[in-house]
């Protein structure tokens, strides 16, 4: 099937201080309609970046995006409007990202009026109603005169979501959209996005930091671990979390606490040979991960960039010499030694 | 040093703290009573405005002026036995008290550090407040920061913009210990910070609390930090420590529906699918809060005594592990059947 984005050889950079900053390299990433995919990594590492590129925010330095199967460029004008409709970005902080003048009533309805989603006064009413029903902010009739600050940070994060969903988007991009909220509700709210989802066949591309929240929304969807600009593996979520197999995810998932105290006392240490992330704006030669990862090869990651690629014994792609090779992960002693200092 | 369960450190008895605001007084601590023992890291969870932070501002006697806090004692005990009451402090007493005996690592590095001024010269000025000399404070803070796995001699020199978050958090973890205080409070000291440099800050933790010898209270929405570091695990909803008990006690054996219900909210990364739930709802108004259990409108296991009479605090398991909850056998059998999971 035609993915609904294709992201080929997206770069990006910055321009900071006069210098060049690659926050994205040579992405290549498909989305299928009706998927869920989650991008996790650290901060910097350019998952915000890709959500806004394939939200249509942000234009690649290089590279192309495709909406079904044909470059962006490639459709007119008129088209092109449409597609950026289609693809909507919700926001991590409900706070920041709500008008505080305006009432939710206003916020769902200048949208629905701009871009003519409905016909007249009592349809742009009608359908603030429906869309305030679908995100459970019920009765409606209680919010629509309400001014953000009189809604619960989970209240206004549903109605965020409910704007979105005002044009009739195939995609949306969801980044760190349950973060600020507490944690007793999250779950709520993704259950929520999950139901939207099923009912009007959306593309959910959830960006997070917290890996036990990818793995639970994206249980039946694909993950993509990001490191300093680059996906370094992606696959069946299923798989990546119960198999890692790039050295970085390993350690990502080795270092999260889990909320159960055998659980999180007899997890399997990996300690990395720096604690400290490199800058972008000297990312170290070779696989950007090297001078980190325990288990590098000297004369093999530090030269050639890897590509993804699959190998031997793990089902989803890496970015990782070694594993494609099927070279085992050993640890590297003699550069071990160097562990607890830093630069 | 390890957990001594008979030498008490801290011993907090029905504190309670409220606020003055236009529409009322704010309950946001009532009567809060707990022991922190030599060596423990008590860890306290709960959801925002749960009145975490107020209480660990009382400890340290730094609330806002419209505050009042009120109890039946705060008393600490010293290193050579002497007892006190940290509620009688002076202001001088209390000055004293800061550093040397307790020290607090605030959420969110950045804004405890000095911008102006480098690491050093924090070290100096905090240590010439107590009556330690360059020198000794330059000795210590050195080997301090070596111990949290930082470069001493270029953090010294360092101003904090220099430095990246999790080397802030860690400086900060390090300045907090440099007049070696029983104990450290920390709130929220690894949220907003990376995966890898959240492992960090913990390993150093654990490792510094081994070495050192200080008790913890540590404060965190964050079940998972809890389950990993903590001894003793306080569940605070609306004000109230509702339940209190060693960290195996509360996460797998339960005895308040709210413990259970955060649980039940919090998804593990190593057991495959789950069946996670919401609490529904929202906390109650501190101003005019509900009568009966305050939690029991977002309750699942709620009867009619909860919505009229407060669940008493019920001691099980000689004492150790206690818990307000009227239905604290269902939440029990609940979370046994369905807590403890053998990982993928």
């Amino acid at each position: 099937m035609t993915p609904v984005i294709e992201l080929r050889g997206v770069n990006r950079t910055f321009i900071k201080d006069r210098k060049p900053i690659p926050v994205l390299q040579d992405i290549n990433l498909g989305i299928e309609e009706n998927e869920i995919i989650c991008l996790v990594g650290e901060s910097g590492c350019g998952k915000t970046t890709t959500g806004k590129i394939i939200s249509g925010l942000l234009q690649p330095s290089s590279g192309e995006m495709l909406f079904r199967g044909r470059p962006i460029s490639s459709y007119d004008r008129k088209e092109q409007a449409v597609i950026r409709r289609q693809l909507q970005l919700v926001h991590q902080d409900p706070f920041a990202s709500l008008n505080p003048a305006h009432t939710i009533g206003d916020i769902l309805g200048f949208p629905l009026k701009r871009h003519r989603m409905v016909d007249g006064i009592s349809g742009v009413r009608r359908r603030i109603w429906e869309l305030l029903t679908m995100v459970d902010l019920t009765p409606p009739g209680d919010i629509v005169n309400k001014y953000p600050h009189q809604l619960s940070g989970g209240q206004r994060q549903r109605v965020s979501i409910a704007r979105s969903l005002t044009v009739n988007p195939k995609l949306i991009v969801a980044d760190e959209a349950v973060s600020m909220v507490d944690v007793s509700i999250r779950i709520s709210l993704l259950k929520m996005l999950h139901e939207l989802r099923e009912r009007l066949g959306l593309t959910i591309v959830f960006i997070t930091h917290d890996l036990a929240l990818a793995k639970y929304f994206a249980w039946e969807g694909r993950i993509a671990v990001m490191y300093l600009g680059r996906i370094v593996e992606i696959g069946r979520t299923q798989d990546v979390i119960a198999s890692p197999a790039h050295p970085y995810t390993r350690a990502l998932l080795a270092a999260v606490p889990e909320a159960d105290p055998d659980l999180t006392r007899h997890k399997q240490v990996l300690r990395l040979r720096s604690d400290d992330i490199p800058s972008l704006s000297d990312i170290p030669p070779g696989c950007a991960f090297h001078p980190r990862c325990p288990f590098h090869v000297p004369g093999l990651c530090d030269g050639v960039v890897p590509a993804l690629g699959d190998g031997p014994g793990f089902s989803q792609q890496v970015a990782c010499l070694p594993l494609q090779q099927g070279i085992p992960l050993v640890v590297n002693q003699t550069s071990t030694q160097n562990a607890g200092q830093h630069v | 040093m390890t957990y001594d369960p008979n030498h008490v450190v801290l011993s907090v008895r029905d504190l309670s703290v409220n606020y003055r605001a236009e529409r009322g007084l704010v309950r946001a601590v009532s009567k809060a009573s707990f022991d922190l023992h030599a060596g423990e890291t008590l860890a306290l969870i709960g959801e925002s405005g749960c009145g975490k932070t107020t209480l660990n501002l009382a400890l340290i006697r730094q609330l806002p002026k419209t505050a009042s806090i009120d109890g039946n004692g705060i008393l600490y005990t010293y290193r050579d036995g002497r007892q006190t009451d940290i509620l009688k402090f002076s202001d001088r007493d209390m000055r004293r008290y800061l550093w040397s005996e307790c020290s607090m690592v605030f959420q969110g590095a950045l804004n405890s550090l000095n911008p102006v001024i480098r690491v050093s010269d924090m070290v100096y000025d905090t240590a010439a407040a107590h009556g330690i000399g360059r020198d000794e404070a330059r000795k210590r803070a050195l080997r301090l920061l070596e111990q949290v796995r930082l470069d001493p001699e270029r953090v010294m020199r360092s101003y904090p913009h220099e430095l990246s978050g999790g080397m802030r958090q860690r400086v900060l973890l390090a300045v907090s210990l440099i007049l070696r205080p029983q104990v450290v409070i920390m709130d929220e000291p690894t949220t907003a910070v990376d995966i890898l440099t959240q492992r960090s800050i913990l390993d150093v933790l654990k490792l510094l609390r081994e070495e050192l010898n200080f008790s913890v209270i540590f404060i965190s929405h964050d079940l998972a930090v809890a389950a990993e570091i903590a001894d003793t695990v306080a569940t605070m909803y609306a004000g109230e420590i509702v339940e209190i008990g060693p960290v195996n006690e509360v996460f797998y054996r339960s005895r308040h529906a709210y413990t259970l219900s955060l649980l039940n909210a919090a998804p593990r990364l190593s057991v495959g699918a789950e069946k996670l739930e919401s609490i529904p709802g929202k906390p109650p108004d501190l101003i005019d809060p509900p009568a009966g259990c305050k939690f029991h409108e977002r309750c699942a296991f709620v009867t009619d005594i909860c919505r009229h009479t407060p669940p008493p605090l019920v001691a099980y398991n000689d004492g150790t592990h206690l818990a307000s909850c009227y239905e604290m056998e269902r939440v029990l059998a609940q979370a046994q059947a369905t807590r403890k999971v053998s990982p993928l």
